[in-house]
């Protein structure tokens, strides 16, 4: 008797806890063992290039935070650089180190969120409730600084929205002095552990040679061995002047790149510690009135603020016309923004490259031959956040 | 090979007649082609040991109705050896079909996808080529210029139905386009009045 092989479709998702999001999944089975994985996505699409061609280019930098809503400031910071670029505007020193404090900040939540939802994904429940915790502070620090938890709106072309409040800068500095205790601990929960590493290492490899060919970015590169990081190869805002080391991974399983992410916390508060120390004084923002509203105060005196500040609020600024692309490094991968003005108050295209869309992608190479109980570590290590992908 | 500008010499003397122009802004290269000319320019600039482009970052169109050929296709690569980014683009028109690249970089499936969905631009020899980021049975291409900010249908659920329908879109108040042209110059009659006089 021949023994017919039967596979067996399951749909994993749009609501599944382990998804991250609204992912669907379509897993073709035989038995336990993954044979082709077809992942839906698109279901919380809600046309963000669209929209942006239709607003002014200030209005169109909140979009930035909906997008990958665990580090909006990362994303708020391409598609301003590529404004500055265009409108050849420049930063002020102090506003450049107060952006990149907070794109370290960003990049520790991310990672605070990937790491320990990932071992919740394979059955730690601890990691989650100590990371949360720092996670809170940090969204304190976003709040105080621009009023909001979550969509920040805070970092804006030629500068920042605001300077820091009063007692933020002591605030940040004692977290930098405490976090690295926190990373050691969530360390002892996991890096050694017996189940996190069974369930984590030599799984879901990545060769150097596929992680270029799928586009990959990020940790997802890194983590195979590939020494690349935007921050130090293609330096934007004052990365130069800071000094901070790479991890890179050895064998691009889902444990390297949980390593990676680690080392890459510790990095990012070196790198705020040295941003404070060298903090100067100043102004935060460009001081060209064309492009920065009026301080509040001086539009009861002054009529040429008052005008600015109407014009800016109503027509906004022209962009003249020209194409760019501006990347930075956020903490899922390389984020981009393609970016077309027309001389108009108007982006006339704004393309924006997520890079948990390309990572996604390769989902199926991923997992073929793998467990279905694998199919959470990976899609973990992936760090996928449905904001960017679907956009 | 050391700067941009080396790039840009190398690459237009070895492609001499595929390159219609090139140029550097912002530190970039931009390249155009003829779409027939794609796949070779994107083999060589790939695998030649002096450009290395091994990654494509992503792809996209541009929507530009008034033009004789629509739409404009980018193509952007990205080399980690030489630490460069080139930016490709071609000229097509509306209903031009155009060679799909999975077989050169396999990430472009997605990215390929993902522009028939927005634009309705479709791609040759593409192994799978669905819709990916709209809705099941979605009609129409949101990102072609023509495509209205809010779209032609709306869903809710239906306490009659008992399931999730989907209605032509009904707004109170219609979406608002600001004429946004410089207020001081004066209204647009007033604008085509100084035209006419000029």
């Amino acid at each position: 008797m021949t023994k017919e092989k039967k596979t067996l479709n399951l749909n994993f998702g749009p609501q599944h806890p382990a998804a991250h999001g609204v992912l669907r999944l379509i897993l073709e089975l035989d038995g336990e063992v993954v044979e082709k994985a077809d992942p839906h996505i698109g279901l919380l699409h809600r046309g963000t290039e669209k929209l942006i061609e239709h607003k002014t280019y200030a209005q169109a930098v909140p979009y930035f935070d909906r997008l990958d809503y665990v580090a909006p400031m990362n994303q708020e910071h391409a598609f301003a650089l590529a404004i500055e670029k265009i409108l050849n505007l420049e930063v002020p020193i102090r506003g450049q180190f107060i952006r990149v404090i907070f794109c370290e900040i960003g990049r520790i939540l991310s990672h605070i969120l990937n790491v320990t939802t990932q071992a919740m994904d394979v059955g730690a429940l601890t990691p989650t409730l100590w990371g949360f915790e720092e996670r809170e502070k940090l969204m304190g620090f976003y709040e105080r600084v621009s009023g909001s938890r979550l969509h920040a709106n805070y970092f804006r072309p030629g500068g920042v929205h605001q300077d820091l409040p009063r007692g933020l800068y002591e605030d940040i500095t004692k977290f930098c002095q405490e976090f690295p205790k926190i990373i050691d601990d969530l360390e002892t929960l996991l890096t050694d552990n017996r189940i996190f590493k069974q369930r984590n290492v030599d799984i879901g490899i990545v060769t150097k040679q596929d992680a270029l060919d799928y586009s990959f970015s990020g940790v997802m590169l890194r983590g195979s061995g590939i020494a690349w990081d935007l921050r130090k190869s293609q330096p934007y805002d004052c990365y130069e002047q800071i000094d901070f080391k790479i991890p890179i991974g050895k064998n691009g399983d889902c444990y390297d790149r949980y390593l990676c992410r680690i080392e890459e916390m510790r990095e990012s508060v070196n790198i705020i510690n040295q941003c404070l120390v060298k903090l100067p004084k100043g102004p935060v923002k460009t001081q060209d009135a064309k492009v920065t509203p009026p301080p509040k105060k001086e539009l009861k005196n002054s009529m040429e603020a008052l005008i600015h500040h109407f014009k800016l609020f109503t027509e906004g600024y022209r962009v003249n016309k020209d194409e760019i692309y501006k990347a930075v490094e956020a903490p899922k991968g390389e984020f981009g923004v393609y970016l077309i003005s027309d001389g108009s108050n108007k982006p006339y295209k704004c393309k924006i490259r997520a890079p948990g869309f390309s990572h996604l992608q390769a989902m199926d190479y991923l997992i073929k031959g793998h467990m279905l109980a694998d199919v959470p570590a990976v899609l973990g290590s992936m760090d996928i956040v449905f904001g960017e992908v679907d956009r | 090979m050391n700067t941009i500008t080396d790039l840009e010499k190398k690459i237009n003397s070895e492609l001499t007649t595929k390159i219609k122009s090139s140029y550097i802004r912002h530190n970039q290269l931009y390249l155009n082609i003829d779409s027939e000319d794609l796949k070779e320019v994107l083999v060589f600039l790939k695998n030649s040991a002096s450009t290395k482009f091994r990654q494509l970052i992503d792809i996209t169109a541009v929507d530009y109705p008034e033009n004789n050929q629509r739409f404009k296709l980018i193509y952007l690569l990205l080399s980690h050896e030489f630490n460069s980014r080139i930016i490709l683009s071609y000229s097509i028109n509306e209903n031009e079909l155009i060679p799909s690249i999975t077989d050169i970089f396999p990430s472009s499936n997605w990215m390929e996808r993902e522009v028939f969905d927005m634009y309705g631009i479709k791609f040759k020899d593409h192994p799978d080529l669905r819709r990916i980021l709209t809705d099941y049975n979605f009609e129409g291409f949101p990102l072609r210029k023509d495509f209205p900010l809010t779209g032609h249908k709306e869903v809710r659920y239906s306490e009659d139905a008992k399931k999730v329908i989907y209605e032509p879109v009904k707004l109170e108040q219609n979406y608002r386009n600001f004429d946004y042209d410089s207020p001081w110059e004066g209204t647009k009659y007033l604008k085509e009045i100084n035209k006419k006089n000029d």
